[in-house]
């Protein structure tokens, strides 16, 4: 079965979890991704995630092979929503398990950005004040947001 | 010759559409984004997207063939 998967609905990561146990793990990390009710100043009310299904299913399971490659880990899932979202809800999973804790770190940190730079998926967000916007992360905030910082 | 041209995000909702089939004599996917820009208000230059034909990621320079798909993605913004 592939690692990455995108899904229409809400999921369980309970579901999610046990795929990943095993007896030689001695560990397993999880991220999950959630929306949040501003960005940028401005109150969300919703957004939708659009994607490029096929793309987006070859290059997820792309980074989940070059994470199990480059770390010592034992396996790997992620699965991205699409479709329409309230803040509250969860948006990305991403789980490793691996014998040691220190690979499953680094393995899921790494994974995250690479899902969020690399996967054909768009975020297009809806305010309060009835406006919207697709999100650009490569876009510069930097007059909103005078100290560094990761999105 | 006959291309598919898919369109995403911002871009999708700057054509107006999210997929066309045009005819074109541009050999590669540069050539086409420069004729398609030279008709519609695109917010971007090519260096700022990303390109796929056929469903995998190419280069600008990548060539075009007959009944190609070709993506054209804003930057990503997944998570």
């Amino acid at each position: 079965m592939s690692r990455f998967q995108l899904s229409n609905e809400h999921f369980e990561p309970a579901s999610l979890r046990d795929e990943l146990l095993r007896l030689d793990a001695g560990g397993f990390v999880a991220f999950e991704g959630w929306v949040r009710n501003h960005h940028l100043g401005r109150d969300v009310t919703s957004l939708t995630y659009e994607a490029y299904p096929p793309l987006a299913l070859k290059e997820g399971e792309r980074i989940l092979e070059e994470a199990i490659e480059s770390w010592d880990i034992l396996d790997a899932r992620a699965i991205h929503r699409v479709g329409p979202l309230a803040p509250g809800e969860l948006a990305v999973w991403v789980g490793v398990c691996a014998a040691h804790r220190g690979d499953a770190y680094e393995a899921s940190r790494w994974l995250i950005d690479a899902i969020k730079a690399r996967v054909p998926i768009w975020k297009h967000e809806f305010y309060t004040d009835g406006s919207d916007e697709w999100v650009d992360p490569t876009a510069c905030h930097c007059a909103k947001h005078p100290h560094p910082h990761h999105h | 010759m006959n291309i598919t041209v898919l369109y995403f995000g911002s871009l999708r909702e700057q054509r107006g559409l999210a997929e066309e089939r045009i005819e074109t004599r541009a050999t590669n996917v540069s050539e086409l984004f420069a004729e398609l820009s030279a008709g519609h208000a695109f917010s971007f230059q090519l260096d700022q997207l990303r390109a796929a034909i056929n469903e995998d990621f190419c280069e600008p320079t990548a060539e075009l063939a007959d009944n190609d798909t070709l993506a054209l993605m804003p930057p990503m913004a997944g998570g």
